[in-house]
C-alpha cells in the first residue's frame, strides 16, 4: 500500500488490523466481531481497495481490541487470505495469516434442517473442514456447506 | 477403551470392511439354526424411533441365536420419549443397562450424537435419510457371496435421491472402484455432491434412464423402491414406477451370472415372476442380514 493510500485508513495506536479480506466480506467480518451500528469502538472499514495480490480487498481496523482465536477461525472461513496485525503503540507486534482449522465446533450452523445438531439435543455443531476449495462437512449428517458460508455462521 | 461404534461406512477403510466380511461366513451356520452361546450373558437394547420390521427382527434374531438377550424401548408413545426426554438422556440411561444399543432415529446424525453420550457401542440402524451401515455391509456380503466384489459392474435402480441405503452402498462400492451405472427418473437422481464424492474415491459413474441399455453389461442389478410420496401427481408416479419395473422379459438379455438384489420391502418394482428365475437373490440378501449382524454384534461386544 502506498503512503497516500495509508492516509485514507488512519494508523491506529492499539488494536487489530485485519488486512487482505476478500473484497465484499468486510461487513461480514464486522458481524463476526459483533460490531453493529451501535458500537462505541473506533472502527475503520475500507472496501474494494486495490491490492496487488487479490486485485481488490477489504480492510477492517478495530481500535483497542485484540481478536480471540475463535473470532479468527470464523474470519478465516469467509476471508481465507486475511492477515491479522496486532498493533501496540503504533507498531505491529504480531502479524499472521488466518489459518482454517481442520475442525470447527460451535461456529457454523448445519444447513440440513433435519440434522440432529438443529434440535433441542445437547449437541454442538461440528464440521470437518476442507481447505481448497473451502467446504465444511457436518460430522453428524454429512451435509456439505460450500457456498454462502457467512449465512451459516452462528 | 473406546467402544466399537458402528455409525457410518465413512468410518471404515476398505481393509476394515474386508475384515468384517471375512468374519461373517463363520456365523452363517448359526444363523441357520446351529446353537451358539457366544453372547450368552450379554444384553442388547433396541431403540427404534421409527418403524422397522426386518432390521429390528434380524438384530433380535442375531442376538438371540448367539445366546444373548434383547430389551426394547417399546412403543415410543408409551416411553419417556413421549414425555419430551432428549435422545442424549435416553442413551445415557440405556447405556448403563445394556452391553450395546441398536438405534434407528428419524434425524440425520442421531447415531453419531448418541455415540458421544453412550458408554457402550452404538450400532446405527438408520438415521433419517443418512446412514444405514449394517444394510450396506449385508449388501456387500451378498455381492461377495453371490457375485464378486472385485471388478464389479453394478447398476443401481430407483430412488437415488432419498434412498438412504443407496448412498451408503455407493460410497462403500467406490472403495472397491466399482463400475456403477445409476438409473433413476429425473426427479430422483443422485445428488451431485454425492456423485462428486464417489468419483473422488475412484468409482466409475455412468448415468442412464434405461435398464434395457445395460442389462447385458452388469453383474449386479440393485433395485430400490420408488416411493409414491415423492410424487405430487399419482399418474406421474404410475408412469415412472412402471418404466423401472423388472420383468422376466427384460431379463432375456441379461448375463447368465447376473444377480438381482433389493433391500426390501418391495412394492411392485420386481415382478413376482422374477422370484423364480436364477437371477433373484433378494431373499438370500435378506437372510445374510442375520450373519452380518451377528458378526457386528460380536465385534461390538468384544466377542470376535
Amino acid at each position: 500500500m502506498t503512503e497516500k493510500e495509508q492516509m485514507r485508513v488512519r494508523r491506529i495506536k492499539h488494536g487489530t488490523v485485519i488486512d487482505h479480506i476478500t473484497a465484499g466480506q468486510a461487513l461480514n467480518v464486522l458481524r463476526i466481531l459483533g460490531i453493529s451500528g451501535t458500537t462505541r469502538a473506533v472502527v475503520t472499514v475500507a472496501m474494494n481497495v486495490p491490492s496487488g495480490v487479490l486485485g481488490l480487498k477489504d480492510i477492517v481496523k478495530v481500535e483497542d481490541r485484540e481478536l480471540e482465536e475463535e473470532e479468527v477461525d470464523r474470519i478465516s472461513l469467509i476471508a481465507p487470505n486475511a492477515t491479522i496485525n496486532i498493533i501496540r503503540d503504533f507498531g505491529v507486534v504480531e502479524k499472521y495469516r488466518v489459518d482454517l482449522p481442520d475442525r470447527l465446533e460451535g461456529v457454523v450452523k448445519c444447513g440440513n434442517p433435519n440434522c440432529i445438531s438443529n434440535t433441542n439435543e445437547p449437541v454442538t455443531s461440528k464440521f470437518a473442514v476442507n481447505k481448497k476449495p473451502v467446504e465444511l462437512r457436518c460430522i453428524y449428517c454429512d451435509h456439505v456447506i460450500s457456498e454462502g458460508i457467512a449465512e451459516h455462521l452462528i | 477403551m473406546m467402544p466399537n461404534h458402528i455409525i457410518s461406512m465413512r468410518d471404515f477403510s476398505r481393509d476394515e470392511i474386508d475384515a468384517i466380511l471375512d468374519r461373517v461366513k463363520q456365523f452363517e451356520p448359526i444363523a441357520r439354526g446351529k446353537s451358539s452361546d457366544l453372547l450368552s450373558g450379554k444384553l442388547l437394547a433396541t431403540l427404534f424411533y421409527e418403524p422397522s420390521t426386518r432390521t429390528r427382527l434380524s438384530f433380535e434374531t442375531a442376538m438371540k441365536r448367539l445366546g444373548g438377550e434383547v430389551i426394547d424401548l417399546g412403543a415410543i408413545e408409551a416411553s419417556s420419549v413421549a414425555k419430551g426426554e432428549t435422545l442424549a438422556d435416553t442413551i445415557r440411561v440405556i447405556s448403563s443397562y445394556a452391553d450395546a444399543i441398536v438405534l434407528r432415529h428419524p434425524r440425520e446424525g442421531a447415531a453419531r450424537m448418541a455415540a458421544e453420550y453412550s458408554r457402550v457401542p452404538i450400532i446405527n440402524a438408520g438415521d433419517g435419510a443418512g446412514h444405514h451401515p449394517t444394510q450396506t455391509l449385508l449388501d456387500l456380503y451378498t455381492i461377495m457371496r453371490e457375485s464378486n466384489l472385485s471388478g464389479l459392474k453394478i447398476a443401481i435402480v430407483g430412488d437415488l435421491k432419498y434412498g438412504r441405503t443407496v448412498h451408503s452402498l455407493a460410497y462403500a462400492l467406490s472403495l472397491y472402484h466399482a463400475d456403477m451405472t445409476l438409473i433413476s427418473p429425473k426427479q430422483l437422481e443422485m445428488p451431485d455432491t454425492i456423485k462428486k464424492d464417489l468419483k473422488k474415491q475412484g468409482a466409475i459413474i455412468t448415468e442412464t434412464s434405461s435398464i434395457e441399455d445395460i442389462i447385458g453389461y452388469v453383474d449386479v442389478l440393485y433395485v430400490t423402491r420408488i416411493q409414491k410420496e415423492r410424487f405430487p401427481d399419482p399418474a406421474e408416479y404410475q408412469k415412472v414406477a412402471g418404466s423401472y419395473r423388472i420383468t422376466e422379459g427384460l431379463l432375456k438379455y441379461a448375463r447368465d451370472s447376473l444377480i438381482i438384489m433389493h433391500p426390501l420391502p418391495r412394492v411392485d418394482e420386481i415382478d413376482p415372476a422374477v422370484d423364480r428365475t436364477k437371477f433373484a437373490r433378494y431373499f438370500e440378501q435378506s437372510f445374510y442380514g442375520v450373519p452380518v449382524r451377528m458378526a457386528l454384534l460380536a465385534m461390538a461386544m468384544g466377542a470376535a
